[in-house]
C-alpha cells in the first residue's frame, strides 16, 4: 500500500506550516524569531517550517529542565517505570503516524520505520522502565576501625540532572530513544538537539508523549549546529553530554566536556565488515539465502546506518556463485516513494549526502576499483524526480582503497576477498573503525574465534542489523565512547552516591 | 604538531571556496579553522570553526592553509585517505555538525585526487 505524503489531503500525519520548540511542555517560538524550511528527501519540496534556533534558545530549553530535574529525580523508580511505559504505549498507539512522518522526513522506506524504528522505539522505553523497576543498590559490610562489621556501605544511584542529547539525522526517532529513556529512567532531564536534516519527527514525538512526560523533562530545539551545538554541548549547566556522529564533532564535544568536567557518551561511526566464510554456500538452503540477505543489509535504510555493513570479505573459493547471488537480490532492491510498502530504499537524506557518495563511488573508480552494480544516481520519475536517489552500489576492490575504508554513509558496498581466516581477521581489523562487525558460517567455533579475534563492539554472528534492548552497542577505537541499549547505559545516566554508615558506638580512638 | 613534510601545500581551494573563506571570515569578524572530519553521518566533510575552537592535537596534520584559515586532517584518517590531494569547495546544503559555512545554503565539501596506491607506487 502507498500512504498519502504528510500535508495531503487523507494523510494520517497532520502537518502545521510551522513548529516551535518544544520547551518545558510548551510549544515555544525562537527567541530571534527566526525559521528554516524542511525538506522531504522523496521530493525535495517542503514539508513544514521549523525554529532556526540561537543559544538563547538552548538557555530556555536548560531553564525549563533545571526547573523540572529535582521533582523528576526525585519521583520514584515505580513512578518513572510507569511514565516511560505510558510513553511506549503512547508511540505504539501512533505508530503507524509515526512511522509515515518518519519515513517522509528522512527518506527511509515506510516498511523499515513500521517493522523496526517505531516498535523498537517504543520496546526501549518498555526496556528501561523495566530497568529502573528492577534496579537495586549495592549494600556491603566493610572493614571498620572499631567494631570491624558494623560499618555498612549502601550505594545508590542518583540523576546527574539535566543533560545534552545530539541525535544523528539517520534515525531521528529510535536515536533520540536510545538516548531519552535511559536518561529519563535514570531521573534526568534532557535537552535535545535534532539532527538539521532531520528536525521534525521528534517534535511529532512531542505531540504523541508531550502530555504523558512531566512538563521541562524532555526540550527539544531545533536549529543549524554551528549556531545552537555549541550553546549545548559546551554549557556549564548540562551535567552529560551524548552525541551521534562524526568524528571531528565527537572530538569537538569532549574538548568541550573536558573543560566543564562532565562525561560524554560518543559514537562516532565505522566501517564495519561483513565476513563471509567458505561454508555458508556448502548447501543451497535457507541458511544460504539468510547469508545473501546478510551481504544485502548494506543497502538497509539506504546504508545510512552507522554499522552499515560497507566492507564485504568473501572467502574466495566461493566468491564467483556467491557474489553472483548477491547481486542478482541487489538488482530487485526497489526504490522509489518511501511511503509504498513495497519500496526497499527510499532517497538519501540530503543533497549533501547524495553528492558524497556520487564522489566517493568516483574516488573508487579512479583508485581502480571495479562497480559491479550501481554506480549512478538513481531516477526514479514522476513526483520523486527532484528525490536524492542513489543506485545500490558495489564496488571490488582491496581494503587499502579509501572506499575500503572511509564511511561513505551510502548504499555503497566495497567487496573484497580473502584466503583464510588470518587473512579475513587481518582485513576485518584494518581500519580506525570498530563499531560493528558480521560474521557467517555454519561452523560455530569458527564463528565464535572470529567474534573475540574483531576489534568492534558488536560482532553480529550469523545475522545483521538486530538492533534488540539488551544487547550492548558502542565502538572500539575511533568509534566511539560508552555502550547503549543496554542497562549498563543507567551508568552512564547516575552517580553513584555511598553512604558510608558506622552502626558502631565505638570511637576511632585517633583524639 | 608535524608540519607538512613537502614543500606545496596539500590542499588547494577553488576560487569559489577562496572567496566563501574570504566572505564568512568578514561575515563573523574572526579568522577561521578548517578540520577534516571522518565518521559517520558528515563524516567526509571539512568543519570550519572559529580559529582555536578546535583544540589540534599531535595526531593532527597541517595540510596547508585557505586565505590564511589552516586546514587540518587526524594523520591517521590522512594516511587511510592515501595522502590524497585535497581541494576545497562548496556545496549546496546547508553544514552538518557544528560547522559554519558559507551563506546562501552552501556548506564546505573536500574534493580530492585519487592517489596511486602504496602498491601501485613505482619501487
Amino acid at each position: 500500500m502507498k500512504y498519502v505524503p504528510p500535508g495531503q489531503a487523507g494523510s494520517i500525519v497532520s502537518v502545521q506550516p510551522r513548529y516551535e520548540n518544544f520547551i518545558g511542555g510548551k510549544w515555544l517560538p525562537p527567541a530571534a524569531g527566526k525559521y528554516r524550511v524542511n525538506l522531504s528527501p522523496a521530493t525535495a519540496k517542503p514539508i513544514c517550517e521549523v525554529a532556526d534556533s540561537t543559544p538563547e534558545d538552548i538557555e530556555t530549553a536548560l531553564d525549563a529542565a533545571h526547573a523540572a530535574k529535582d521533582a523528576w529525580g526525585e519521583t520514584s523508580a515505580a513512578g518513572r517505570a510507569k511514565v516511560l511505559n505510558a510513553v511506549a504505549d503512547a508511540i505504539e498507539q501512533h505508530a503507524e503516524m509515526l512511522a509515515v512522518t518518519e519515513s517522509w522526513e528522512n527518506g527511509k522506506p515506510v516498511r523499515e520505520t513500521l517493522a523496526a524504528d517505531i516498535p523498537l522505539a517504543a520496546d526501549h522505553f518498555r526496556y528501561f522502565a523495566a530497568a529502573i523497576r528492577a534496579e537495586e543498590g549495592e549494600i556491603s559490610e566493610v572493614e571498620g576501625v572499631g567494631d570491624k562489621r558494623r560499618l555498612v556501605a549502601y550505594h545508590y544511584r542518583e540523576p546527574l540532572g539535566v543533560v545534552g542529547q545530539i541525535i544523528p539525522f539517520n534515525f531521528p526517532l529510535l536515536m533520540a530513544a536510545w538516548k531519552l529513556a535511559p536518561s529519563l529512567a535514570a531521573g534526568n532531564c534532557s535537552v535535545i538537539k535534532p539532527a538539521s536534516p532531520t528536525p521534525w519527527s521528534i517534535l511529532k514525538l512531542a505531540e504523541v508523549i508531550g502530555d504523558v512526560l512531566p512538563p521541562g523533562t524532555l526540550n527539544i530545539v531545533t536549529g543549524p549546529g554551528g549556531e545552537i551545538g555549541k550553546a549545548l554541548a559546551a554549557n556549564p549547566r548540562i551535567a552529560k553530554v551524548a552525541f551521534t556522529g562524526e568524528t571531528v564533532t565527537g572530538r569537538l564535544i569532549m574538548q568541550y566536556a573536558a573543560q566543564n568536567l562532565i562525561p560524554v557518551t560518543l559514537e562516532l561511526g565505522g566501517k564495519s565488515p561483513n565476513i563471509f566464510f567458505k561454508d555458508v554456500a556448502a548447501a543451497d538452503d535457507d541458511f544460504l539465502d539468510k547469508a545473501v540477505e546478510g551481504l544485502v543489509l548494506y543497502a538497509f535504510n539506504k546504508g545510512e546506518v552507522c554499522t552499515a555493513p560497507s566492507r564485504a570479505l568473501i572467502q574466495e573459493d566461493i566468491y564467483d556463485e556467491f557474489m553472483s547471488r548477491c547481486l542478482d537480490r541487489i538488482a530487485k532492491i526497489k526504490q522509489g516513494n518511501p511511503l509504498d510498502t513495497e519500496t526497499m530504499m527510499g532517497p538519501q537524506v540530503s543533497q549533501q549526502q547524495a553528492d558524497k557518495i556520487a564522489s566517493y563511488v568516483d574516488i573508487g573508480r579512479n583508485e581502480g576499483a571495479e562497480v559491479l552494480i550501481g554506480g549512478d544516481r538513481a531516477q526514479v520519475g514522476g513526483e520523486f524526480a527532484g528525490g536524492y536517489y542513489y543506485q545500490p552500489t558495489v564496488l571490488k576492490g582491496h581494503n587499502k582503497m579509501r572506499v575500503f575504508q572511509e564511511e561513505i554513509f551510502g548504499p555503497v558496498l566495497a567487496v573484497t576477498t580473502f584466503k583464510d581466516y588470518d587473512e579475513a581477521i587481518a582485513i576485518a581489523n584494518d581500519t580506525l573503525y570498530g563499531l560493528g562487525a558480521g560474521v557467517w558460517s555454519r561452523n560455530y567455533d569458527l564463528t565464535y574465534r572470529a567474534g573475540r579475534a574483531i576489534k568492534a563492539g558488536r560482532v553480529w554472528t550469523n545475522c545483521y542489523h538486530q538492533y534488540p534492548a539488551g544487547a550492548a552497542f558502542g565502538g572500539y577505537k575511533i568509534s566511539g565512547i560508552g555502550r547503549e541499549t543496554h542497562k549498563m547505559m543507567l551508568d552512564h545516566y547516575s552517580q553513584t552516591k555511598n553512604l558510608l554508615v558506622d552502626y558502631s558506638t565505638k570511637p576511632l580512638g585517633f583524639f | 604538531m608535524p608540519e607538512p613534510s613537502g614543500q606545496r601545500a596539500r590542499i588547494s581551494a577553488t576560487p569559489a571556496a577562496h572567496e566563501a573563506v574570504i566572505r564568512l571570515r568578514a561575515a563573523r569578524g574572526h579568522s577561521l579553522m578548517f578540520v577534516q572530519s571522518g565518521g559517520c553521518c558528515a563524516g567526509s566533510m571539512p568543519m570550519c570553526y572559529p580559529a582555536g575552537e578546535f583544540i589540534v592535537g599531535d595526531v593532527d596534520l597541517l595540510l596547508g592553509e585557505i586565505e590564511g584559515s589552516p586546514f587540518y586532517i587526524d594523520s591517521r584518517l590522512y594516511e587511510a585517505w592515501n595522502k590524497a590531494e585535497l581541494t576545497l569547495d562548496v556545496a549546496p546544503g546547508e553544514p552538518e555538525g557544528f560547522s559554519l559555512g558559507p551563506s546562501g545554503g552552501m556548506h564546505f565539501v573536500v574534493r580530492s585526487e585519487a592517489c596511486a596506491l602504496p602498491d601501485q607506487l613505482p619501487a
